[in-house]
């Protein structure tokens, strides 16, 4: 009853993520380029035939932006682990899952939101048609936090691991596949005219469902990794 | 406040301490000694529900206040900035104060003149000091506090006793771990001496 109320610690912790963030801004850089010359490399290895390209640039801005939010995935619990917030924060009294969901918020407005709001420049290097490039921005924005709180599991699985990172991309990346699957699909549906919606409605029942069940996993493999 | 009765914890099958049991009551330290791997910071871990006992158990109302070796401070955020947020986010009714009492506690524990220096640039005496801060905002009863004379300068030192005799003052209880050299002075207090759990195993094939 003496304590902090859940959302005053919320609160809280998203404001000391969104300072940490703007102190480290080089290092959200990193992924945002690595997308950048991700999707650059593609019309140099397989050509630049227009057509070909805007074949392949759903799955390509897709594939770039799940590696993207893999990279910045493995720093999201770990070093808090390491200097001992992470413990702090568990004595604190204050529900787990409520920490991973403000985590994960901060991830996704960190690393998440700014792919979205780089894809019409990567839909148009990709000469991807202007009728697929709304559905495009839409499926990132349902997309991308269902990557950042499912990420979120196995950034937390192998938080106590030296070198998490790699067994992180083998842990996250079968997961995502009914998402990159729904994604590619809604977009190319929509450039050969046909009918998207039920792909997006499906994208949005796993965003509703990772956004309820995942905190509480992330929360789970936490404490299974401070143990 | 606390009872612990025949605690002990395993690792890998194996004892890491004897089992210990004492009693502590409001107002009490207690100090825990032995020599270093004897499972001093194991105790607290298990006493803060950090770990579960593997035998044995302990009785306590309260949610301790836990501070191990590592500090929680943010290597890119100032010292201020880092008090302000465990404040904001771990604080309690104290809180309302706000910024006076963040000014407060920092001239406390003696660091005002860096309040506004990144975590990264502070040496580990300061590292300290400034995760002993904790201590000042938090309204929990039960301390443990795991080595917390360890890069203390004097000063330091005297310090702390100052925060934890107001502590035991306030019906508050302690226990804190050492490894010998460093004790509190002027202290009345229980004191139990640990044993690793391979020393018995050593005695017994001897």
């Amino acid at each position: 009853m003496s304590r902090q109320t859940s959302p005053t610690a919320f609160a809280a912790l998203l404001r000391r993520d969104f300072l940490l963030a703007y102190r480290r801004r080089a290092e959200l850089l990193q992924p945002l380029l690595f997308l950048l010359v991700v999707t650059t490399l593609f019309p140099l290895g397989v050509g630049p035939s227009p057509q070909l390209l805007a074949n392949i640039a759903p799955g390509v801005i897709w594939i770039a932006a799940l590696l993207a939010t893999v990279l910045s995935l493995d720093s999201l619990f770990r070093s808090d682990y390491e200097d001992g917030t992470l413990e702090q924060m568990i004595l604190s009294g204050q529900p787990l899952a409520l920490i991973a969901l403000a985590r994960t918020v901060a991830h996704w407005l960190v690393a998440g939101l700014p792919i979205v709001l780089l894809s019409p420049l990567l839909a148009l290097w990709m000469n991807l048609p202007a009728e697929g490039m709304s559905i495009l921005i839409k499926s990132l924005i349902i997309g991308t936090p269902v990557l950042s709180l499912i990420g979120a599991i196995g950034g937390a699985l192998t938080v106590s691991l030296k070198r998490g990172g790699q067994l992180l991309s083998l842990l996250v990346f079968p997961l995502y596949v009914p998402l990159l699957i729904l994604a590619t699909n809604a977009v190319s549906s929509s450039v050969a005219g046909l009918p998207y919606t039920g792909q997006l409605g499906l994208m949005v029942a796993g965003l509703i469902g990772s956004l309820t069940l995942a905190p509480f996993a992330t929360a789970a493999a936490l404490k299974l990794s401070l143990s | 406040m606390l009872s612990v009765s025949e605690l002990s914890f395993e690792r890998y099958f194996e004892p890491v301490f004897e089992p210990v049991s004492f009693e502590l009551s409001a107002g009490s330290l207690m100090l825990i000694t032995g020599s270093n791997g004897c499972g001093k910071t194991t105790l607290l871990r298990l006493l803060a529900g950090l770990l579960e006992p593997s035998e044995g158990k302990f009785k306590t109302r309260e949610q301790p206040l836990y501070a191990g070796h590592n500090p929680a401070i943010k290597d890119d955020l100032s010292v201020e900035e880092n008090i302000r947020f465990w404040m904001k986010f771990m604080g309690t009714r104290k809180t309302g104060l706000g910024d006076a009492l963040c000014k407060r506690v920092i001239e406390e524990i003696g660091l005002t003149p860096v309040a506004m220096q990144e975590g990264r640039t502070l040496s580990a005496g300061q590292r300290k000091r400034c995760s002993l801060a904790r201590l000042l905002f938090c309204d929990e009863a039960l301390w443990l506090l795991d080595e917390p004379y360890s890069n203390l300068d004097r000063e330091g030192i005297g310090m702390l006793d100052r925060i934890v005799r107001s502590h035991l003052d306030g019906g508050g209880a302690c226990i804190m771990t050492t490894h010998g050299s460093l004790r509190p002075e002027g202290f009345e207090l229980q004191e139990c001496h640990m044993i690793s759990g391979r020393e018995r195993y050593a005695g017994a094939a001897a």
